[in-house]
C-alpha cells in the first residue's frame, strides 16, 4: 500500500478508535446524564450552580420531542442513556410507569411542593413544573371589531365567533392533544363530540403544529396570521411582552382561563442509572428554589414549589389558573389512542 | 489465471474501495435498522405484521406516498429544466453564484421553509397536496439543477451540431441527442428527488394539513404516538422495500442509458448569449428560478428584520448574545454547525470518494457494482425516526456507545451526504481516458501511484464540488443531530428550532434570522468549493 | 530482446491473439502491419503488461514478464492520439516518468530539456499541451515515452492522428531517432507506407495471428499468400501466381485487334501511375507505369508481362 491508503485507513481506524476510547468505564461517575426533550433548556448560571454544588458535571442528553425522548427511554430501559429522564407529562405518565423506566425515589424536597402535583404516590416520578395549555386572544383583534373576546369554550361555537379559531392537531402536537383533552375534561366522554362538530361549523383551522398555529395562523404573535384564538400556553402573554421592542405596557395578549388545561412535566430516576446517586442529587437541584425559579423565563412554564417567586412579569401579564381542567392519567393512556382516532373522524375526514 | 482481471488495480485498492463503504453503511446504517425493525417485529405491539400490510390506511398512506413523490419529481425537474438548461449552455456573468445560490433552499430546516410558505401561498392553495408538491419543487430544485446542469456543461455540443448538419430539427435534435445524452444524470437527478419526497415529512404535515400522511408521518405516529413499534417497524420495511425498489430501477436504468466518453471540458463547452434571443432565454431561465426559490426566501429574510410594525437589525445584534433559549449564544451555534459539518464532511468525502472509486472502477458495470451503488443510496429513504431509535438500541455499549462518542453526528449526517459524493465524483472519474492511467503505468507509476498522480488531480474539482455539496447537507442535518444535541453544542438547525419553539416576536425573529445566516453560510461555502480549481486546466 | 512466446487472448470466446509470436532484437525496430482488428493493438497491450494473456508468455532478456506489472517492466508506450496529462505542462509530461523512476530535480530538469531538444521542441516546457498542435502533442509522447530510456518503446499507431505531410515528416524524424538512440522498438500501424519505412524488419498480423514476418524487401518479393499480397497492394492474383504491377508494360493500341484490353482508371501514386487494365477475358490487371505520357482511360492498350515479375505462391 502506499502512503496515501495507510493514512486513509489511519483516519477510518483513529475514528473507531475514538469511540471506543470514549468509553471507558469503571470508578466513582463524575458526571451526571439528564435524558430529556428537546425543549428543555437551563439558564446557565444555574447549569453552573448545580455543578458547583454537586460536584458533578451535567451532561443533558436531548433526543427528540416529549415522545421520541419517552420512546427511547423505553427501548432502553434498563440500561438507559443517561441518569435522569425529564420530560414526561401527565398525558405520557401512564405510559412511562407502565414501561418500568423508574427506580422510586421521594425526595426530601417534596414537602416544599404543592400536594395536587404529585400523581405518583410510589414516587417513581417527582413534579418539576406544571404549565396550562390554554386558549391566548388577540386583544387588540377583537377591540378593533368592538366585539367582547370570548371567555368559555362554548363560546367559541357562538356564529359571533366563526372562523377565529386555529388549534393544532392532536395527532401530531401536545397542546393539540391537551385541547381535546381539555374539552373531554368538560364536556364529558360522550359530549365532546358534539362540541367539535360545532367547532367544525364555526370554522376551526386545524394545523400541524404549535409553531404554524401561533406563529404563522394567530394575528396576536409576529407572524400577523388572520386567527385571533389560538390554542398556546397560560405563559404566552408574558412572552409577548418581554419579547418585545418596545415592551408594551399591557400584553397584546391573554388567555380565556376556563378553557385551560393542565400539564404536569415530571422528572424520575432511569432504572439502571449509571450515577444513581447523581440522579438523586439533581433531582433534589430540580425542586430546589433556584431551578424552580428558572424555570418560568427558560421554558415558559410554572413552578410547583410553594414558595418559589415569579419573575415581575409573568405576576403581572400570566395568569396561573386557579382550577384548571384535569384527566387522569391512567385514562388518558387507556383512551388517548381512540380519542385521538374519533377526532380525527369527526374533525378532519 | 491468477490476479486480478485488470492489471492497473490491485486486489487491496479493490478491498479498500468497497470494503470501507460497506463496513460503514453496515455499523452505521443496517445494523441499527436492524436492531429497531428486529426489536418491533419481535417484542410487543398491538397488531400483527399482516394486520399493518392488509389496513386499508396503510394501502392508502403508500399510495399517496408513491404518487405525491412521482409527481413531485417530475414538477421538481419541470420547474428545474430551464434553468438547468442555461447553466448547461451558456457562460454568464454569475453563473458561479447562481449555481452557489440554488443550493441554499436544499439545506433549510423543513419547518422554516413550511413556515415561508405559508406565509405567501394564497389561502385557496396554502393546504393540500398542490401546496406539498410546490414545497418538494423548492427543496428539491438544487438536485436537478447541480446534478444535471454540472453533466450538461460537459457534453459535447459538437454531437448536437453534427445532427443538425444532418438535418435535424431543434426539437428533434433536443430529444433525440440532448436528451438521450443527459438521460443518465436526468435518472440520477429524479431519483434523488424521489428518495427525498418520499420520505418527506416535516412539509406532508404542514403544508398537507392533517389529511395527508407519508408512510413516514405514519411511522413516526406509530412508533411515538401510538407506541406500537411492531405496526412502525412493518412500515419502515414497507418504506425500506419501495426505496429499494425506486434505486434498484433507477440504477439499472442509469447504467442502461450511459453512453461512455462524450465529455468535454465545461469552457469548451459553454458559450456567452450571442443573440436577443439568447440572452431573452438566460434571463428568463435563471429570472424564473430566482422568483420561485427567491420569493420564500425573501420572506425569511424579511422576517429576519421584522421588529414590532417597522425593521431592524435588533435580531441579527441578538444572536450574539446569550439567550434563554440556548446554553450558548446564537453566533455559537453558527461555529458548531461549522465544525460538525466540516467533521462530516472529511468522512463523507473519504468514503463517499473510495465508493466512487469502486463504482467508477469496473469498466463495465457489473450486477454487484449496481447493488453497491444502490445500497449507499438507502440512507437517502430510510425513515430517520426509526434510524435514530435503531442508534439508541444498537450503540448502547462499548465499543460504539454513542452517549460517550460526539463524533456519530457527523457520522450520521455523513451517511446522507455519502451518496451525493459518489454521485458527483463517479462520473468525472468514470470519464478519465483509461489511456491516461496506462500511460502512466508504462512510465513506471504503480497502481497507488497512478490514482494518486492521474485519478486525484483530475477529479481533485468534483471532490471539491462535492465536498461543497456534503458540507452543506449537513449543515441543514436536523435529525440526526438530535441524537447528541448537547445544550451546549447547539447547532444551527437546533438553534432555530429552539427559538421557534417559543413564543414572542423577538424569538421568532432571531429564528428567521439564524435562517439568514444558515442560508448565507451554505450560499458561501458551496461559492468557495466551486472556485476551487486545478492551477492548470483542471477537466471537468 | 524482447519475444513474444505463443501468446493467446480471448475476448468472449473470440480468439484476438491466436497464438502469436514475435521476436524483437536489440535496437532493432520490427513493425506489425495489419487491417484495424487484426490484434495488433492487443499484441502491444499484452507486452505492455496491460491486458493479461489467456496463455503464452512474454520474455525480456530471457526474463519472464508474466508476473511484473505494467510499471515495472521498463516498457515504453506512445499512444495514438497521445494520452497527455492535461493537468500537466509539457514539461511535465516528459518528466512523469522520471519523477516515478525517482530521479533528482535538477537531473530531470535537465533530461527534459534534452529530450524536447531531441525532439524538436526546444523551449516549449512551460507550455499547456491542450495548446499544442496534433504533431507536437505527438512529439511531447514520443519524448515522454523515451525520457525513462525503456528498454523496449512501444507505439500505437503514432501517426494514425496526423495529416498526410505531418506525418511524411514525423515519419523521418522517427526513423532518424531510431537510428540515433538504437531503440528497441514495436510499431504497430495499419499503413504499409510507414511499416515499411521504418521497419528493419516487418511482421504481417492477421484475424489475431502473424502470418509473415521479414525484411521488407523479403516481404514484397515473397508474399507468403493471396491475402497478404492484396494486403501490400498487389492485385494481380491469378492461377496461384501474383504479377507484380511494375513488371506489366501498356502501350497504347493502334486499333480493336492490336489491343489486349480497356484501360479503366489511371490513379497517380507519388512518382508512378497505376492503370487498371479490363482484359478481353473479362479479368482486370493492375500495372504501375513510370512514363509521364501514359495511356488514359477509355485507351485501348497492348500489355506485355516481364517472366521476371511473376511470383508463384507457395
Amino acid at each position: 500500500m502506499t502512503p496515501w491508503h495507510n493514512a486513509l485507513v489511519a483516519t477510518v481506524v483513529s475514528a473507531l478508535a475514538l469511540g471506543a476510547a470514549g468509553c471507558g468505564g469503571g470508578g466513582t461517575p463524575t458526571s451526571v446524564v439528564l435524558v430529556t426533550h428537546d425543549s428543555f433548556v437551563v439558564s446557565n448560571s444555574v447549569k453552573k450552580a448545580f455543578e458547583r454544588e454537586s460536584g458533578l458535571k451535567l451532561r443533558i442528553l436531548q433526543s427528540g420531542d416529549a415522545g421520541e425522548a419517552l420512546t427511547k427511554a423505553l427501548l432502553t430501559a434498563g440500561n438507559p442513556q443517561g441518569d435522569v429522564l425529564f420530560g414526561v407529562d401527565n398525558n405520557l405518565l401512564s405510559r412511562a410507569l407502565d414501561g418500568d423506566l423508574f427506580e422510586p425515589y421521594e425526595s426530601p424536597a417534596l414537602a416544599d411542593l404543592d400536594p395536587q402535583y404529585v400523581l405518583d404516590p410510589e414516587h417513581r416520578v417527582t413534579p418539576v413544573d406544571h404549565g396550562e395549555v390554554c386558549l391566548n386572544y388577540d386583544k387588540a383583534w377583537f377591540a378593533e371589531r368592538g366585539l367582547t373576546p370570548p371567555a368559555s369554550l362554548e363560546d367559541l361555537t357562538d356564529p359571533r365567533y366563526k372562523g377565529v379559531l386555529v388549534v393544532e392537531n392532536p395527532a401530531t402536537s401536545t397542546p393539540g392533544l391537551a385541547f381535546l383533552l381539555a374539552t373531554i375534561a368538560r364536556y364529558g366522554k360522550s359530549g365532546w363530540q358534539d362540541y367539535w362538530r360545532k367547532l367544525r361549523q364555526n370554522g376551526v383551522l386545524v394545523v400541524d403544529g404549535w409553531e404554524d398555529a401561533y406563529n404563522v395562523r394567530f394575528s396576536g404573535s409576529a407572524g400577523k396570521g388572520n386567527r385571533p384564538v389560538v390554542v398556546s400556553y397560560a405563559s404566552s402573554p408574558p412572552a409577548e411582552v418581554i419579547f418585545r421592542t418596545p415592551r408594551p405596557a399591557e400584553a397584546p395578549t391573554a388567555v380565556v382561563e376556563s378553557s385551560c388545561f393542565r400539564q404536569i412535566e415530571f422528572a424520575g430516576v432511569l432504572r439502571g442509572a449509571r450515577n444513581e446517586d447523581g440522579a438523586r442529587k439533581l433531582i433534589d437541584f430540580m425542586l430546589s428554589k433556584r431551578f424552580q425559579e428558572d424555570v418560568p423565563l427558560s421554558m415558559f412554564v410554572f413552578p410547583v414549589v410553594r414558595d418559589a417567586a415569579l419573575p415581575p412579569e409573568f405576576e403581572r401579564f400570566a395568569v396561573v389558573p386557579s382550577s384548571p381542567l384535569e384527566l387522569p392519567p391512567a385514562e388518558i393512556e387507556a383512551n388517548r389512542d381512540r380519542w385521538v382516532g374519533e377526532w380525527t373522524d369527526l374533525v378532519i375526514r | 489465471m491468477d490476479g486480478p482481471r485488470d492489471p492497473l488495480s490491485s486486489r487491496a485498492w479493490r478491498a479498500l474501495t468497497y470494503g470501507v463503504p460497506l463496513a460503514f453503511l453496515a455499523i452505521f446504517f443496517l445494523y441499527p435498522l436492524a436492531a429497531i425493525v428486529e426489536r418491533g417485529l419481535f417484542s410487543g405491539g398491538e397488531s400483527s405484521a399482516l394486520d399493518v400490510i392488509t389496513d386499508p390506511v396503510t394501502r392508502d398512506v403508500v399510495w399517496f406516498t408513491v404518487w405525491q413523490a412521482v409527481a413531485s419529481t417530475a414538477l421538481t425537474i419541470a420547474v428545474a429544466f430551464p434553468a438547468t438548461y442555461v447553466l448547461g449552455r451558456f457562460a454568464f456573468p454569475g453563473r458561479s453564484v447562481v449555481r452557489a445560490v440554488v443550493t441554499v433552499p436544499f439545506v433549510l430546516p423543513t419547518v422554516v421553509v413550511a413556515l415561508a410558505f405559508l406565509a405567501i401561498l394564497p389561502e385557496s392553495l396554502e393546504r393540500g397536496w398542490i401546496a406539498i408538491l410546490v414545497a418538494h419543487a423548492f427543496f428539491n430544485v438544487a438536485v436537478v439543477v447541480r446534478v444535471v446542469g454540472t453533466f450538461w456543461a460537459n457534453l459535447d455540443p459538437r454531437v448536437s451540431e453534427a445532427a443538425a448538419t444532418l438535418g435535424a430539427a431543434p426539437m428533434r435534435r433536443f430529444v433525440e441527442i440532448t436528451l438521450r445524452l443527459l438521460a443518465p444524470a436526468l435518472a440520477a437527478a429524479a431519483a434523488i428527488v424521489f428518495l427525498f419526497s418520499f420520505t418527506s415529512f416535516g412539509i406532508v404535515l404542514i403544508l398537507g394539513g392533517p389529511r395527508y400522511a407519508t408512510l413516514e408521518a405514519e411511522i413516526y405516529n406509530q412508533a411515538v404516538r401510538i407506541f406500537d413499534l411492531r405496526a412502525a417497524a412493518v412500515l419502515s420495511l414497507v418504506q425500506l422495500a419501495c426505496v429499494a425498489l425506486a434505486v434498484w430501477v433507477t440504477t439499472r436504468l442509469e447504467a442502461r442509458l450511459a453512453v461512455r466518453g462524450q465529455l468535454r471540458a465545461e469552457r469548451d463547452v459553454l458559450r456567452k448569449p450571442r443573440t436577443l434571443g439568447e440572452k431573452a432565454i438566460v434571463l428568463g431561465g435563471i429570472g424564473g428560478l430566482a422568483v420561485f426559490l427567491g420569493l420564500p426566501l425573501a420572506v425569511l429574510v424579511e422576517r429576519s428584520f421584522a421588529v414590532g410594525d417597522g425593521h431592524s437589525l435588533e435580531a441579527y445584534r441578538a444572536l450574539a448574545r446569550p439567550t434563554a433559549a440556548l446554553l450558548a449564544t446564537p453566533w455559537e451555534a453558527v461555529v458548531n454547525s461549522i465544525v460538525y459539518a466540516g467533521a462530516a464532511t472529511v468522512i463523507a468525502v473519504v468514503v463517499g470518494g473510495l465508493a466512487a472509486f469502486a463504482v467508477a472502477g469496473s469498466g463495465r458495470r457489473s450486477r454487484g457494482t449496481r447493488l453497491f451503488d444502490g445500497a449507499l443510496m438507502l440512507p437517502l429513504g430510510a425513515s430517520a425516526v426509526m434510524l435514530g431509535f435503531g442508534f439508541v438500541i444498537a450503540f448502547d455499549r462499548a465499543p460504539i456507545d454513542f452517549r460517550s462518542a460526539p463524533w456519530i453526528v457527523p457520522v450520521v449526517q455523513a451517511l446522507v451526504a455519502i451518496p451525493f459524493v459518489v454521485r458527483i465524483v463517479a462520473p468525472t472519474l468514470r470519464a478519465i481516458d483509461e489511456r491516461l492511467r496506462a500511460a502512466a503505468a508504462m512510465l513506471g507509476a504503480s497502481p497507488g501511484r497512478v490514482r494518486r498522480e492521474i485519478d486525484l488531480p483530475i477529479v481533485t474539482r468534483a471532490l471539491a464540488i462535492a465536498a461543497g455539496f456534503a458540507f452543506a447537507i449537513s449543515l441543514g442535518e436536523f435529525g440526526a443531530t438530535v441524537f447528541l444535541a448537547r445544550p451546549d453544542r447547539p447547532t444551527l438547525p437546533v438553534a432555530i428550532f429552539r427559538f421557534l419553539g417559543r413564543p414572542g416576536e423577538q424569538n421568532a425573529a432571531q429564528a428567521y434570522a439564524l435562517a439568514v445566516v444558515l442560508m448565507a453560510v451554505t450560499a458561501v461555502s458551496v461559492f468557495l468549493a466551486e472556485r476551487i480549481r486545478l492551477r492548470r486546466g483542471g477537466w471537468i | 530482446m524482447l519475444r513474444a512466446d505463443d501468446v493467446n487472448v480471448r475476448f468472449d470466446g473470440k480468439a484476438a491473439l491466436d497464438g502469436v509470436s514475435l521476436d524483437v532484437g536489440d535496437g532493432e525496430v520490427v513493425t506489425v502491419l495489419g487491417p484495424s482488428g487484426s490484434g495488433k493493438s492487443t499484441l502491444l497491450r499484452v507486452i505492455a503488461g496491460l491486458q493479461r494473456p489467456d496463455s503464452g508468455h512474454v520474455l525480456l532478456d530471457g526474463e519472464d514478464l508474466s508476473s511484473v506489472p505494467p510499471h515495472r517492466r521498463g516498457i515504453g508506450l506512445v499512444f495514438q492520439d497521445h494520452a497527455l496529462f492535461h493537468h500537466h505542462d509539457v514539461a511535465g509530461n516528459v518528466a512523469f516518468g522520471l519523477r516515478m523512476r525517482g530521479d533528482a530535480k535538477n537531473e530531470v530538469e535537465s533530461r527534459v530539456r534534452e529530450l524536447l531538444d531531441l525532439v524538436g521542441l526546444a523551449g516549449f516546457e512551460r507550455r499547456s499541451v491542450a495548446t499544442l498542435s496534433g504533431g507536437e502533442q505527438q512529439r511531447v509522447a514520443l519524448a515522454r515515452a523515451l525520457a525513462p530510456q525503456p528498454h523496449v518503446l512501444l507505439l500505437d499507431e503514432p501517426l494514425g492522428a496526423l495529416d498526410r505531410r505531418l506525418r511524411d515528416r514525423l515519419l523521418e524524424d522517427l526513423a532518424r531517432l531510431f537510428e540515433e538512440l538504437r531503440v528497441t522498438a514495436l510499431y504497430v500501424t495499419h499503413d504499409q507506407a510507414e511499416a515499411f519505412a521504418l521497419g528493419d524488419r516487418v511482421a504481417i498480423m492477421r484475424s489475431g495471428r502473424v502470418v509473415q514476418a521479414g525484411s521488407p524487401d523479403g516481404l514484397w518479393a515473397r508474399p507468403a499468400d493471396e491475402d497478404v499480397a492484396r494486403f501490400l497492394g498487389l492485385g494481380n492474383v491469378r492461377d496461384g501466381a501474383i504479377v507484380r504491377p511494375e513488371a506489366v508494360t501498356v502501350a497504347r493500341a493502334a486499333n480493336r485487334e492490336a489491343a489486349d484490353g480497356v484501360v479503366e482508371s489511371a490513379v497517380r501514386h507519388g512518382p508512378t501511375v497505376r492503370l487498371r487494365v479490363r482484359l478481353a477475358s473479362g479479368e482486370t490487371l493492375d500495372a504501375a507505369v513510370s512514363a509521364l505520357d501514359h495511356p488514359d482511360p477509355g485507351d485501348l492498350v497492348a500489355v506485355t508481362i516481364d517472366p521476371e515479375g511473376i511470383i508463384e505462391l507457395p
